[in-house]
């Protein structure tokens, strides 16, 4: 009786044993499957402001609010217009610095005179909750030097980008993270 | 001869003007002014950069974390510790790190990674999926005791346990195999990130969600009160490989410090979770030949149901596919096409500015389609498997001398541990 105690033991311990391989199998396949696949830099999201169609999804789609995409500014391809399409409202009356007239809702374009009849533009990132109504603005009237990018420091680098699921054009991609920001350096 | 020329000259404009569009449109139409005053364009500032560094810390507290969770949970038998185990997973993965990434949802980026060439996952996220697993198949689910930060929320908030009936509870616990198997395949197939899309604590972390899903969060943690770790058992998909691990923990969290003595105080409501196996030397032995027979017919029903599910998968692909982006998009311009339902939403209104032609769209819909027709009948005879094996789980009828945990289903909470009278004297060795 004794003895086939036993035996039945031993055949629940091997039988337990046997589990335990084939448990840890896929536990040893696996990373020598993927080691060819991983990489030790990680990814970021990023927009292609080339495929960018200013809809304006960056801005609510965001798990942040404010968003973490914001305006960035190419001074390389701006004209430095004084009629600006990225910060005059489409139909605006005057050209000035009212706050009716200019395309932002946050007012975070700041306009600053260099000489006649040539105006710099500056984004000011914490007002910027990237509706990207300046970056249609520019692209639609102006040279497009406005242009969306994701601010990396303010992203919590979501595993699946609320915006990117949301993005019409399928602009925003994940990209290995040492090419974190793509500036627009042509039209 | 002549006159043939004159006929191509309109064909010949048009495609001149074409071109001369093309270069237009991609022309800078305000010159980059020459500035008189000197003016210096303003340094393009290089924008902050996110680092590394603090992923590979998490997998650092992650290790660390698992280990004082399976000290707690195996040697010191300390339900306090494992309390404030919880309370630490809580503010470090869940509101300093705000919950990205997490084991959970790291199943999808190994599974995108596998059946994806172009992605390549990122060495964290792999970490994050294997370590729990290891520990698991070690210590047991030590990770849902005390790290996971979904887990450690709701083990929190779990103060009034209730039981369901047996019935309800094994319907509810099929959800998170058929979760698992959604959410593999539709990352798999680069369409979506369910598991993370739904989580439903995350918003409560960051405190900054869609109200749905806060909604959603609260309303679990509200059931949790009496039914406790709603998500965990009834939802998270990870918990399913947990569990097939843990099932061959070496070393178990164990209810009794020393032997057990069937006082039976552990039987009715120390485990909300029901997974205190009880002891039974005393059950009535079936006849062994017609137990056997029972075991061999629903043995043979596991190829039934996994051809089952396959099939049901298979029926199910066109319709699954529609979570990918381009199906949908591809179904929209359609309906525009057959029934004049216009085209408004902003993917259709971006596929126009693209340029594609519907033809190429239509294309990728199919492949789309063939991808999922391929792959969808795996998840089902996953799924099909697991019903069958669980099945026959049921035919085998073990004997215990003793009252012990389910190693699947325990969350090595320690809840248990108060109920048993055996002690130990420390004392004596």
């Amino acid at each position: 009786m004794k003895e086939e105690k036993n035996k039945y033991q031993s055949r629940r311990d091997f039988v337990r044993k046997a589990g335990k391989v084939l448990a840890a199998a896929p536990l040893v396949g696996l990373p020598i499957l993927l080691t060819k696949k991983a990489n030790g830099s990680g990814y970021v999201w990023q927009i292609d402001p080339y495929k960018c169609t200013t809809c304006g999804n960056c801005k609510t789609s965001c798990v942040l609010t404010p968003s973490a995409s914001k305006c960035f500014h190419a001074h390389l391809l701006c004209g430095y217009c004084d009629l600006c399409g990225g910060y005059l409202k489409e139909g605006a009356k005057t050209i000035s610095t009212g706050a009716e007239v200019q395309m932002c809702p946050t007012g975070a374009i700041e306009r600053k005179f260099i000489e006649e009849p040539f105006f710099e533009y500056n984004i000011n990132e914490d007002l910027c909750d990237g509706c990207a109504k300046c970056v249609k603005g520019c692209k639609d009237f102006g040279n497009g030097s406005l242009f969306m990018q994701i601010k990396q420091d303010l992203c919590v680098n979501c595993n699946d980008c609320a915006i990117a699921r949301n993005c019409p054009s399928d602009a925003i991609s994940r990209v290995p993270a040492d090419f974190q920001y793509k500036i627009k350096d042509r039209v | 001869m002549k006159l043939m020329n004159k006929r191509y000259i309109p064909y010949i404009l048009l495609i001149i003007m074409l071109l001369w569009h093309a270069v237009m449109f991609a022309q800078e139409r305000f010159p980059r002014p020459e500035f008189e005053s000197g003016y210096v364009y303003p340094e393009a500032q290089l924008p902050l950069q996110r680092s590394i560094t603090w992923e590979y810390i998490d997998v650092a507290v992650l290790i660390a974390a698992l280990l004082v969770t399976a000290w707690l949970a195996i040697k010191k038998r300390s339900r306090q510790g494992l309390i404030w185990m919880a309370v630490f997973s809580m503010a470090y993965f869940g509101f300093f790190r705000e919950g990205c990434i997490c084991s959970v949802g790291s199943v999808q980026n190994v599974s995108l990674a596998l059946f994806n060439s172009t992605y390549t996952i990122p060495l964290t996220a792999l970490l994050f999926f294997l370590i729990p697993l290891v520990f698991a198949l070690f210590f047991g689910r030590v990770f849902c005791a005390g790290v996971c930060p979904l887990g450690a929320i709701q083990e929190l908030t779990g103060i009034r346990p209730v039981k369901l009936p047996k019935s309800v509870e094994s319907v509810m616990t099929a959800i998170p195999f058929v979760y698992l198997a959604l959410a593999v395949l539709f990352s798999a197939m680069q369409s979506e990130f369910i598991i993370c899309r739904y989580d439903p604590f995350i918003g409560i972390y960051r405190l900054d969600a869609p109200y749905t899903m806060i909604i959603f969060g609260v309303l679990l943690l509200l059931a949790g009160i009496f039914l406790n770790r709603p998500y965990c058992r009834y939802l998270c998909p990870y918990g399913v490989l947990l569990g097939i691990f843990s099932r061959f923990a070496g070393r178990h969290l164990t209810i009794t410090p020393a032997e057990c003595t069937n006082c039976r105080l552990c039987e009715e409501d120390a485990c909300p979770y029901d997974a205190i196996l009880p002891s039974n030397p005393e059950q009535v032995k079936e006849d062994p030949s017609r137990s056997r027979k029972r075991f061999i017919a629903y043995f043979l029903l596991i190829p039934v149901f996994a051809v089952a599910g396959g099939f049901l998968f298979y029926t199910m692909a066109p319709g699954l596919s529609m979570v990918h982006r381009d199906v949908r998009l591809a179904r929209e311009i359609r309906a525009e096409k057959e029934t004049g339902d216009e085209a408004v939403s902003k993917a259709a209104v971006a596929f126009r500015e693209t340029g594609e032609t519907e033809e190429q769209l239509f294309d990728k819909e199919m492949k789309i389609i063939m991808r999922f027709r391929k792959s969808a009948p795996w998840a089902g005879i996953f799924l099909g498997l697991s019903l069958g094996i669980s099945l026959v789980s049921l035919t085998v009828i073990r004997t215990r001398t003793e009252y012990k945990p389910h190693q699947g289903k325990c969350y090595s909470c320690g809840r248990c541990w108060k109920y048993c009278p055996v002690e130990v004297n420390k004392t004596v060795k």
